[in-house]
């Protein structure tokens, strides 16, 4: 593939909404499952993978000359490994009770497949700043599907927003359970492919 | 499916030799046995005959938890057994079996004789320690259903039973091989040196290089079984439990049992969860499903069910 044509704000648009990595590609479910529970989880674990994903995006686009092809897997690995251990180390100093909350998850971004994709079809055929903002664009876009998962499922579940109360009652209690994590994925992509079904019908009616 | 019954085999061995291990253990030459009955009794049963006044009298025993000495349990009754072999401990207060106890039996008395003081470690069997991490990692903490971990590859590979149990199959021989190394270098090279930081790095090096390694031995030496499993093996570094399953036995300081029979059981569990999922989606197949559910959406849905049923598996105690 020869480096991209797109601008930035193309990238960065693709990232979010056509390629989202959790309701499009279906890549990193685990914690969009596990740990969505809450929209504050969500945002600092999605802040955390998009740290990793810039920064390894960068950084592969910058040494990628020097890589030979066929230790280049090893090689992707071993710098997000790099930049999991930095950010674990921070957040476990500068916030200690939500470092808690998310457990083992932090440290599991190492085998998240939707970086090292990103890694192997974008970042090692770029230059810099193209693959910095497919990386703000990957890690945004998992941010967003974090933040909607969490979104739904604390409103649903306790009827508080960011801890704050909202409904004041609580309309589906089961939502709060972590098994509902599985349901949740479900519907949404269940009501994003609904959405795309009724958006290409109408292109086809236009155009006809 | 030859080399599967070979695993099996293989498998039961490991059990058995454990079982011999951990049988062998030395007491007082009077005191046969002590161990816990439920949350409230231990029971001690002697060698031979004691005297039913002694054994009533609870000045002659004093028992702790071993990690506080200083706290010493109350004994609020004893109920002696009617062949004067056994005494049943009654405590008022629920102990914690998770934590050995330590006893001591002062003076014992038989046939009139003082046959001396003894002090005997009561503790649940290290067998039924083992087989509960074994046990806990496949049903009650299943990696899949209640720690939603590997999701990726559960849900890419499950569509076809034939797939999802090669993916599971090769999943747990990596996951034992990886867990074993990790353990041996974290405990022998990490520690020693406070190189803890590193644990990322190192674990999933050692991951990609187990990966490579049982690459390399199945493509020489059984080029059939390569052909068959080859493909799942690069798959097997994208998925999450893999690196989960050393963090683990690092964080919670296992030894080498224990480590091998969590990984042993984190690899079955995901074989099971892989095996149930692709027959619910075969049959899903022929299905009439709405439009929008098709594909992903529904798989998901199936997933929950499962999971929910899982949950009943929660706070399951095993020995």
């Amino acid at each position: 593939m020869p480096a991209t044509t797109k601008t930035n704000f193309q990238l960065v648009i693709n990232g979010i909404l056509k390629e989202n990595p959790i309701f499009r590609l279906a890549l990193s479910m685990c914690p969009a499952v596990g740990i969505s529970t809450t929209m504050m989880n969500g945002l600092m674990l999605g802040i955390a993978v998009l740290f990793v994903q810039v920064f390894s995006s960068c950084t592969i686009s910058l040494v990628k000359d020097y890589i030979h092809p066929r230790i280049r897997i090893p090689t992707y690995t071993l710098v997000i490994a790099t930049w999991v251990t930095v950010i674990d180390l921070t957040l476990a100093a500068l916030a200690p009770v939500a470092y808690k909350q998310m457990g083992i998850f932090i440290k599991l971004i190492v085998a998240f497949a939707i970086i090292t994709m990103r890694l192997e079809v974008f970042a090692c055929k770029n230059t810099l700043w193209p693959s910095f903002w497919d990386g703000v664009g990957m890690g945004g876009g998992f941010l967003f599907g974090m933040l909607t998962l969490g979104f739904v499922r604390e409103l649903l579940g306790a009827g508080q927003l960011f801890g704050y109360d909202v409904l004041g009652f609580r309309p589906l209690l089961f939502f709060a359970l972590p098994v509902a994590g599985f349901f949740c994925v479900g519907f949404l992509m269940a009501a994003f492919n609904y959405i795309e079904i009724v958006y290409n019908k109408r292109k086809k009616a236009v155009n006809r | 499916m030859k080399f599967i019954k070979c695993y099996k085999l293989m498998a039961v061995a490991v059990v058995i030799s454990l079982v011999l291990i951990s049988g062998c253990k030395n007491k007082h030459s009077y005191v046969s046995k002590a161990k816990f009955k439920g949350d409230h009794n231990i029971i001690i049963t002697f060698a031979g005959e004691v005297d039913t006044a002694w054994a009533k009298d609870v000045k002659n025993y004093g028992i702790y938890a071993k990690p506080d000495p200083d706290i010493q349990l109350t004994i609020s009754k004893i109920i002696p057994g009617s062949d004067k072999k056994t005494v049943d401990l009654y405590f008022s207060d629920a102990i914690d079996q998770n934590q050995p106890h330590i006893l001591t039996i002062k003076n014992i008395m038989a046939d009139g004789k003082n046959l001396g003081s003894t002090v005997v470690e009561v503790k649940k069997l290290y067998f039924g320690f083992l087989f509960s991490i074994l046990i806990g990692a496949f049903l009650i903490h299943n990696f899949v259903f209640t720690k939603y971990l590997g999701l990726c590859v559960f849900f890419g590979t499950s569509q076809k039973q034939s797939t999802a149990v090669g993916m599971g199959i090769t999943f747990m021989i990596v996951m034992v091989a990886s867990a074993m190394m990790s353990w041996a270098f974290y405990q022998f090279i990490l520690k020693p040196f406070h190189l803890n930081f590193l644990q990322i790095v190192v674990f999933i090096g050692l991951v990609s290089l187990s990966v490579q390694a049982v690459d390399t031995v199945l493509r020489k030496i059984n080029p059939a079984l390569f052909k068959a499993f080859g493909v799942y093996l690069v798959l097997v570094i994208a998925n999450c439990v893999i690196l989960a399953v050393p963090l683990i036995i690092a964080n919670n300081e296992y030894n080498a049992a224990e480590s091998f029979m969590l990984s042993l059981g984190a690899g079955a569990g995901f074989l099971l969860a892989l095996f149930l999922m692709s027959s619910v989606r075969e049959k899903l197949e022929l299905a009439n499903v709405p439009v929008t559910y098709r594909g992903l959406p529904i798989a998901f849905v199936v997933a929950g069910l499962f999971a929910l049923a899982f949950m009943g598996f929660s706070g399951m105690v095993i020995f």
